[in-house]
């Protein structure tokens, strides 16, 4: 493998973490509704979370990503692979996140509510004030742990022909014909990307843990 | 929007789509019983705390779980062939699952490990139980019943990863989707349908491992408290 080669495979290094920061990003945003919705007293809001959550999380990344890319092409829309890539991953991460976000929401202690409820806050100032902030601790390890997961499986997108690192090198693997080298040292590369991601999870769940 | 839905090609198919599932079925149940045993043993491994032994066996947990499964199968199936070694596709996706699923649940029987008192293992010794008898009936049995329901969630997200195998061209429940839309053109119609059979199945998966469960930990334990 010449110089050429990893420059390539570097470049499309960079599409794979730019791929999901704006899935994290999309992801966090339509997750935190998720989550809103999920620990919201009205019962049609909640029930509609839990089953935005478990359909996402009931079927296979690779078919969503099937499906939006078919989807949005039959409804008339051509978005660029990027855009539909990104919205998959999206729809996907916000039910994980969702569903963390949740659990962290509702392990911050009930009487918190109620303690902030006699003070007199209302439903939307105690969620901002006082259980967001407390619930957000809870809530960075997990996260961090998911970002792992949404780094890996930016490697799907490669099907609907995103070409992020898995995709380079499978390309670059058609050229040289060294399938062991070539996808070792993308597997190095992802693991470069995620072990870091990895560590400092466990290290905020540890730390957490001895605070508590 | 002036598409026709058009289903009946795809629904024609139903006799390969069935045998996808049944497919997708046998290669999780494959992976998931082999990764356990395998994980397991690893997490006895990381539990005897013998230095040497224990970096070996978390590098390849962490190699594992920090590198993105599509690129492991490609390892197993393109990567070993150049190697000389030449497995068909299917053997190569049990291996590949099971790689993955022993990773995860290595992690897994360990926290269930770690969770029991060391007290309770003194007890044991203290009561003369031999060495084989204490790690079944004192580690193994209540850390498998403390982390079952991690156990059961990981179980299904590997079923829902053998879907990734079908890019090596096992011809499991996506991989039968991939060749039917390829010749019926109607792609979003069969990614829908088996969109719905995997949700369906790992319905079914996590009803099974919940009734699995009421049979293996039939005693109710107070989970939480030290046992």
């Amino acid at each position: 493998m010449s110089g050429n080669y990893f420059l390539y495979l570097g470049t499309a290094a960079l599409w794979t973490v730019g791929l999901s920061l704006m899935a994290m990003v999309g992801g966090g945003l339509l997750g935190f509704g998720i989550a809103l919705l999920r620990v919201s007293p009205v019962r049609l809001f909640s029930w509609a979370a839990i089953a935005y959550i478990q359909v996402i999380q009931g079927i296979p990344l690779l078919v969503l990503l099937f499906i939006s890319y078919f989807g949005f092409s039959i409804a008339g829309f051509n978005p660029s692979p990027l855009v539909t890539v990104v919205i998959a991953f999206s729809v996907y991460s916000a039910a994980y996140l969702g569903e963390i976000w949740r659990g962290s929401i509702q392990s911050v202690a009930k009487t918190q509510w109620e303690a902030s409820s006699c003070l007199g806050f209302p439903r939307h100032l105690q969620l901002l004030q006082i259980i967001l902030p407390q619930a957000v601790r809870i809530a960075t390890p997990p996260t961090v742990g998911f970002m792992v997961q949404l780094v890996k499986n930016t490697s799907l997108a490669s099907v609907v022909g995103f070409i992020e690192l898995a995709r380079a090198g499978q390309i670059l693997n058609n050229t040289l014909f060294q399938p062991f080298t070539v996808f070792l040292f993308v597997a190095l590369i992802y693991f470069c990307l995620c072990f870091p991601l990895s560590y400092v999870s466990k290290k905020l769940e540890s730390s957490y843990v001895a605070n508590r | 929007m002036n598409y026709i839905f058009e289903f009946s090609d795809v629904l024609a198919a139903w006799p390969r789509l069935l045998k996808g599932l049944v497919y997708t079925a046998e290669l999780t149940v494959a992976s998931i019983a082999l990764g356990f045993f395998l994980g397991t043993v690893s997490a006895i491994v990381r539990h005897q705390k013998i230095y040497l032994l224990n970096t070996m066996v978390s590098v390849y947990v962490e190699i594992l779980r920090n590198t993105p499964f599509l690129v492991q199968a490609f390892l197993v199936f393109f990567g070993l062939s150049t190697l000389g070694l030449r497995l068909s596709a299917e053997l190569c996706a049990v291996l590949a699952l099971t790689l993955n699923a022993s990773a995860y649940t290595c992690e897994i029987m360990r926290a269930g490990l770690d969770s029991v008192h060391r007290g309770q293992v003194e007890a044991a010794e203290a009561m003369g139980m031999s060495r084989p008898a204490i790690y079944w009936h004192i580690l193994l049995l209540p850390a498998t019943e403390r982390v079952y329901p991690a156990l059961t969630s990981q179980f299904v997200l590997v079923m829902l990863s053998s879907s990734i195998t079908s890019q090596i061209s096992a011809e499991e429940l996506t991989g039968v989707a991939n060749i039917i839309q390829s010749e019926t053109f109607r792609s979003f119609e069969v990614y829908l349908i088996i969109g719905v059979i995997y949700l369906a199945l790992s319905f079914a998966f996590r009803f099974a491992f919940w009734a699995i469960g009421l049979v293996i930990f039939p005693r109710k334990r107070l989970l939480g408290t030290s046992l």
